[in-house]
């Protein structure tokens, strides 16, 4: 097991370097001369010439590959943004817990519903409950989170005023400029929001378990159990269950981490201002250091939730563990 | 009285294409401690038969009627929860292949625990040393270390071992045993044999071998039943089947067993294949392969009837005449000999 953690470990460092390596080269791919953005539109050739001094463009690429390695991993800095001097740390760090509140929220939302349907369903097949869950499914799947979001917006927000239309609470008390804050007025603006992420996703999950579920009880050891004389709760809940959320372990992180990387269609709709958006305003300004910033974090989520995902399925899979 | 008595059972599954008739009135006994093998091709029904007696069908889409008396209970109408008391406590089952039939995710010694305490409310402890004791009764090397592995450290022979201590660990009156060689190769399946013998004699449960190799049946069985295409075809002692076979396709299964002896000799199989229970075959099922066809059998479903009036337990369903039977295994069985010397 231990033998098993180390190499997972040593795979996520080579992950990592071999992403800051594309984020770099990035810089280089972009046809815009970043010394140009950073001393501005009115500048001259000589402004330009020293900034890029400052900003080691002059130097060869390898040493400033160097350098952003420096930045990165002694300085801890993601760099400044162009557009507005501030650092990408920051940026990140006020954007990041937004998103996170989503995704978090929405998959534990999603996992409450597609859990139980999905175990429904599969015990079930061709049963109205199932049909019903089925069609269900398709409309989650097939119906757009924008359109969803607005309509959850417009009918529950603004024709019944049952809760808050858009916006972002701070969780830790109002921040300058706002008018709410605190965990009740966060949890009733992140309502509508978890519910819009949670449709399409809970659509997803339910097919994948209930087939998942599905393919575990045509197993072999699952009619062992049963010839035990094991009641069809233990069957269920001891012999299928486990082994039948193997797959769903993988999705699930897989599927958190990528949405860590910017919720971008439920913040877009709910005026969140999370990494989906900073990425995007980023993307649309030529900001390369917040674009690497944004890049750089979502793929250390990525390789975390992946560790995890991995760990998680040794602990589950004992073949795993042991080869 | 017979330990288990099953009397005309019918098992039919609902599909997509109409009615499976998969048993189709099959009656047989077995007596305490003795071994019934059941034979015959894939899909004559003789596994299909063994889940039904064991309530394993799946309830949505299966029918069954009859009778499976065992211990005065009828097993087919035992309410689910009675039903499960029974399995694995006093009936039990192993299946054909030992590769999928452990849980991937749970040590031996966890599933072997398991099968001892869904019936005895006894502690973890104890449990064990039966796990234990059990392992060791099925000469699993080095028992005391590998409770604590799991299936997939284990080899194919070695985990169908696993399966017969899981079977036997509460001592059953009955073990079924599906195909319980088919997927271990030669060798290991002479050591699984030799291991079901002796524990039948160890622990006096009466076996189910269902199997399509007469090999299997040869060293283990006291009766055997013979069915083709959901009926039974023949059913006697193993001496009634082997040296006396009444049965046209009784024959065509000993005629089709490869032969060492004989050198270049091709393997005679049954020509043609079983028919489809979908929409099975008028008269006797067995007529469109049967050399011997004659008027009676495309119109007229023969009877499982005993062979004479001194050899009641040996009953076969054919419209043939017994003389000419009598003579044909006869001659079948002095060329079978001719060959092998």
């Amino acid at each position: 097991m231990i033998r098993y953690v180390i190499r997972r470990l040593l795979w996520a460092c080579v992950l990592f370097f071999a992403i800051t390596v594309l984020t770099f080269l990035m810089f280089f791919v972009i046809p815009v001369n970043p010394a140009a953005m950073v001393a501005g539109k009115a500048a001259t050739p000589a402004e330009i010439k020293h900034v890029e001094h400052l900003l080691y463009l002059d130097q060869p690429v390898w040493k400033q590959y160097l350098h952003y390695l420096n930045q990165l991993f002694v300085h801890h800095s993601l760099g400044y943004s162009y557009g507005t001097r501030q650092s990408v740390n920051s940026i990140i760090g006020r954007a990041a817990p937004i998103t996170a509140s989503v995704v978090i929220g929405g998959a534990i939302m999603w996992m409450m519903v597609a859990v139980p349907v999905g175990i429904y369903s599969a015990l079930r097949p061709r049963s109205k409950g199932d049909r019903v869950a089925m069609v269900s499914v398709l409309a989650g799947i097939s119906a757009h989170p924008v359109w969803i979001g607005y309509m959850l917006s417009l009918i529950v927000g603004y024709e019944l005023g049952l809760l808050p239309i858009q916006g972002y609470c701070n969780l830790r008390g109002a921040s300058p400029g706002q008018s709410c804050g605190g965990p009740a007025d966060w949890f009733t603006h992140m309502i509508l929001p978890w519910i819009t992420f949670a449709i399409l996703y809970s659509a997803f999950y339910v097919r994948m378990i209930r087939s998942s579920v599905m393919e575990t009880l045509n197993e072999d050891y699952v009619r062992t159990a049963r010839a035990k004389g094991a009641s069809e709760r233990t069957v269920i809940t001891r012999h299928v269950l486990r082994n039948a959320m193997l797959p769903v372990v993988t999705m699930l992180g897989m599927d958190i981490a990528v949405a860590l990387g910017g919720a971008v269609f439920v913040e877009l709709v709910f005026g969140f201002p999370g990494l989906g958006g900073t990425a995007i305003n980023a993307v649309n300004q030529f900001d390369l250091p917040t674009i690497s910033g944004t890049v750089i974090f979502a793929s250390i989520m990525v390789i975390m939730f992946n560790l995890i995902v991995d760990l998680l399925y040794a602990w589950i899979d004992p073949r795993i563990r042991l080869t | 009285m017979p330990l288990l008595d099953v009397v005309d059972l019918k098992t039919h599954f609902l599909t997509d294409d109409g009615v499976v008739h998969a048993v189709d009135g099959v009656s047989f006994q077995v007596e305490k401690g003795q071994t019934l093998a059941i034979v015959g091709e894939s899909g004559s029904g003789k596994s299909v038969t063994c889940m039904t007696i064991m309530g394993l069908n799946d309830r949505r889409n299966t029918t069954s009627e009859g009778q499976a008396l065992f211990k005065d209970r009828d097993l087919l109408t035992l309410p689910p929860d009675e039903m499960r008391k029974v399995r694995g406590n006093e009936i039990s089952m192993i299946f054909q292949d030992p590769m999928t039939s452990l849980n991937p995710v749970y040590t031996i010694g966890n599933q072997l625990r398991e099968a001892v305490t869904l019936h005895d409310n006894v502690s973890k402890q104890v449990a064990n040393r039966r796990a234990l004791e059990m392992l060791k009764a099925v000469a699993i090397p080095r028992a005391e270390t590998r409770l604590d592995d799991y299936p997939h450290q284990f080899s194919g022979g070695m985990r169908q071992r696993v399966m017969i201590a899981m079977a036997l660990i509460n001592n059953p009156d009955l073990l079924i045993a599906d195909e319980p060689t088919t997927a271990l190769d030669v060798t290991t399946q002479a050591q699984i044999l030799k291991l079901m013998n002796q524990l039948r004699r160890d622990f006096d449960s009466a076996i189910i071998l269902v199997t399509h190799d007469l090999g299997v049946v040869a060293e283990t069985a006291d009766d055997v039943l013979v069915m083709y295409a959901a009926k039974a075809a023949e059913v006697g002692t193993y001496e009634d089947l082997f040296y006396r076979p009444e049965h046209p396709y009784t024959w065509g299964l000993l005629n089709s067993l490869p032969r060492l002896a004989a050198e270049g000799a091709d393997l005679k199989p049954i020509p043609g294949t079983p028919p489809s229970l979908l929409r099975p075959p008028s008269g006797c099922r067995f007529h469109l392969r049967c050399p011997y066809v004659f008027e009676p059998c495309i119109p007229d479903v023969p009877e499982l009837l005993p062979v004479s009036g001194d050899d009641p337990d040996h009953k076969v369903a054919c419209h043939l005449a017994h003389e000419f039977r009598e003579r044909e295994a006869h001659d079948l069985l002095h060329d079978l000999m001719a060959e092998q010397r």
